[in-house]
């Protein structure tokens, strides 16, 4: 049984949640294998075959890897799938992307999104937002799997695997990458941030959402997040929603201001360690969640929160 | 142009679903069940891509019980031409959709694929990537922004770090995120003239699709419930709690 893990990054820099899908991974078996296919991603291999748990690091570098369309990556994936029992990938808009298709190709199931290994072939995901836990056994040939990063532990770095270069399977994407727009930002990653402050459509609009929780935010060394009402109303970018069908985040601290709580944001912070809500409305749902609820108009407690947290 | 949308009818977003207590799965009975909202947006983007004249005909599709029927005339009501419901009792699986859906996409030929990213039920987020890789067409999964042009669809995602835009050529699959279109009410006038819009009901069997679930659900449980702490009077109070009670800053 040997499992390959699929690992993201931007051909600079490995992404934090493959460390997390490696631990995943690591609960089914011993022989972690980790593709690396990118262009011009030697840095990356250098990097993965550090982390601990992982026997080898497949680098496969050529220049239609650079975008990672999930239609070549899929290819590349299913040109090395004989040898793996377990195909993981994180749960993450890359990993969401392309496995499906790899899966589709092998004709087996895939497993979305799990947050609990049980057994190689048992594993737990969420459903329903978040509102229900399903156990779900695949008796499939090979097991696809996506990890939602959360709910497990960054693997270690310190180990010393070996890098095996992979050849490039022949270019089959018809896609052409015609633009990006990447929210640049010298904070902390939403999805692995340790304090996490989020906004919602309490803030009003963007100036407002700006003007209090980014001092908060760089007073606490805090990723920014926001509701998809804030997004919707633009606010802030897309890859700031938690929820649902946003980010799912757990910090030790997750501060919501002006934030409802409905359902589908819940979902995407509530295993969060501690998590506070300032809200004027005393009913709003977020503090049934919330470990310590400070209803106030968020203009005034804001700012005196940033205040308090400088002395 | 024709553009196939598959809606799945789901447990209505604004309702709080109960776990069975023998752990045999989630109470959907007397539940309101609604068009996923994913799919709602998907119709939208397809009406209006017919309603732009890039389209000639949008036709629905939908998976499951005969309650789907009602789905299918929501979408017709909205603007969808026509439907074509698959008939299955128990619920199917993303690959089995997928490969139902193949089937009807040569039946069809339609040049566009537009679904859902995802199910708010299972949230699985899996069905457009699969059947994309069925047909083997380009894929363009999580849309915030559609233009069809000279035979290419050039679509933004929404993507963990921000934006991104591809470009490709058709027949391609598309699946919708949340801030592609805001969906349109139904007139009355319109769900009156949805009735008589054409429905067929076709089998699986009939498409030579197995729809047997590969994956087996072992239980489903309840999650560890959040308990609600305390609420504090002040900042102050709060920053204390912070720093000496919780510890984590
Ligand atoms: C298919 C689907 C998917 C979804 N996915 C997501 C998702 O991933 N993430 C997500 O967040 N939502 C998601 N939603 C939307 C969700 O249902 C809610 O609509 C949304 O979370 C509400 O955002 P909000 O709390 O900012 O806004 P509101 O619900 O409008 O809440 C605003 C809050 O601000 C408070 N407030 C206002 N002014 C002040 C003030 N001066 N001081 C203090 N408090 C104030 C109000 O009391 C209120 O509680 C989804 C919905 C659907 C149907």
């Amino acid at each position: 049984m040997a499992i390959l893990v699929v690992a993201e990054h931007d051909n600079q820099q490995l992404k934090a949640a493959t460390l997390n899908t490696v631990t995943a991974a690591s609960l089914v078996g011993q022989d972690v294998d980790l593709l690396i296919a990118g262009a011009q991603c030697a840095e990356v291999a250098r990097q993965a075959a550090q982390i601990r748990g992982v026997r080898k690091v497949l680098h496969c570098d050529a220049a239609h890897y650079a975008d990672q369309t999930a239609e070549n990556l899929a290819a590349l994936i299913l040109s090395v799938s004989a040898s793996y029992s377990h195909l993981f990938a994180p749960a993450s808009s890359f990993g969401k992307n392309v496995m499906p298709r790899v899966a589709a190709r092998l004709d087996v199931a895939q497993v979305s999104e799990i947050t609990a290994v049980e057994a190689p072939n048992r594993f737990v995901r969420p459903i329903y937002a978040g509102n229900a836990l399903a156990t779900i056994e695949s008796d499939d040939p090979v097991k696809v799997v996506t990890v939602r990063a959360t709910a497990f532990a960054a693997a270690e770095m310190g180990g010393s695997a070996s890098v095996e270069p992979l050849s490039a399977s022949p270019d089959v994407s018809k896609v052409r990458v015609v633009g990006r727009e990447l929210t640049q930002s010298a904070r902390p990653e939403l999805g692995n941030a340790k304090i996490v402050v989020s906004g919602g459509r309490g803030l009003g609009n963007g100036e407002q959402y700006r003007a209090l929780l980014e001092p908060l935010a760089d007073r606490l060394n805090a990723a920014l997040g926001a509701s998809r009402a804030a997004v919707d109303a633009g606010y802030v970018p897309n890859d700031f929603q938690v929820g649902q069908t946003g980010k799912v985040v757990a910090p030790q601290l997750y501060l919501a201001v002006g934030i409802s709580g409905a359902i589908q944001h819940l979902a995407g912070m509530k295993d969060s360690k501690i998590v506070v809500a300032i809200n004027k409305d005393p009913d709003a749902p977020i503090f049934q969640v919330a470990d310590y609820g400070l209803v106030a108009d968020l203009f005034e407690a804001v700012p005196q929160l940033t205040a308090a947290l400088a002395q | 142009m024709k553009i196939l949308v598959p809606v799945k009818r789901v447990v209505d977003a604004n309702v709080k679903i109960r776990v069975k207590s023998d752990g045999s799965g989630v109470e959907t009975a007397n539940l309101k069940l609604s068009m996923n909202p994913f799919d709602e947006i998907a119709v939208e983007e397809a009406v209006r891509l017919k309603e732009a004249g890039i389209a000639s005909e949008v036709v629905a599709v939908s998976i499951g019980d005969t309650g789907c029927q009602e789905t299918l005339r929501a979408a017709m009501a909205v603007g969808a031409d026509a439907a074509i419901h698959v008939e299955a009792d128990t619920a199917t699986q993303p690959l089995a959709v997928a490969k139902l859906l193949q089937a009807i996409v040569a039946k069809e030929q339609p040049q566009l694929v537009i679904c859902g990213k995802q199910a708010i039920d299972d949230d699985a987020n899996q069905v457009g990537q699969m059947l994309a890789a069925l047909l083997d067409w380009p894929q363009a999964t999580f849309a915030s922004r559609v233009q069809i042009a000279g035979g290419e669809a050039t679509v933004t995602r929404e993507i963990d770090g921000g934006l991104e835009t591809l470009a490709m050529p058709l027949p391609a699959v598309i699946s919708t995120d949340l801030r592609l279109n805001e969906p349109r009410y139904a007139s009355l006038p319109n769900i009156m003239k949805a009735k008589k819009k054409p429905l067929a009901t076709v089998s699986p069997a009939e498409l030579d699709v197995d729809i047997a679930p590969r994956l087996k659900v072992v239980s489903v449980d309840e999650p560890s419930v959040r308990q609600a702490g305390k609420l504090v009077s002040d900042v102050a109070e709060l920053v204390g709690m912070l720093r000496n009670e919780a510890k984590v800053i």
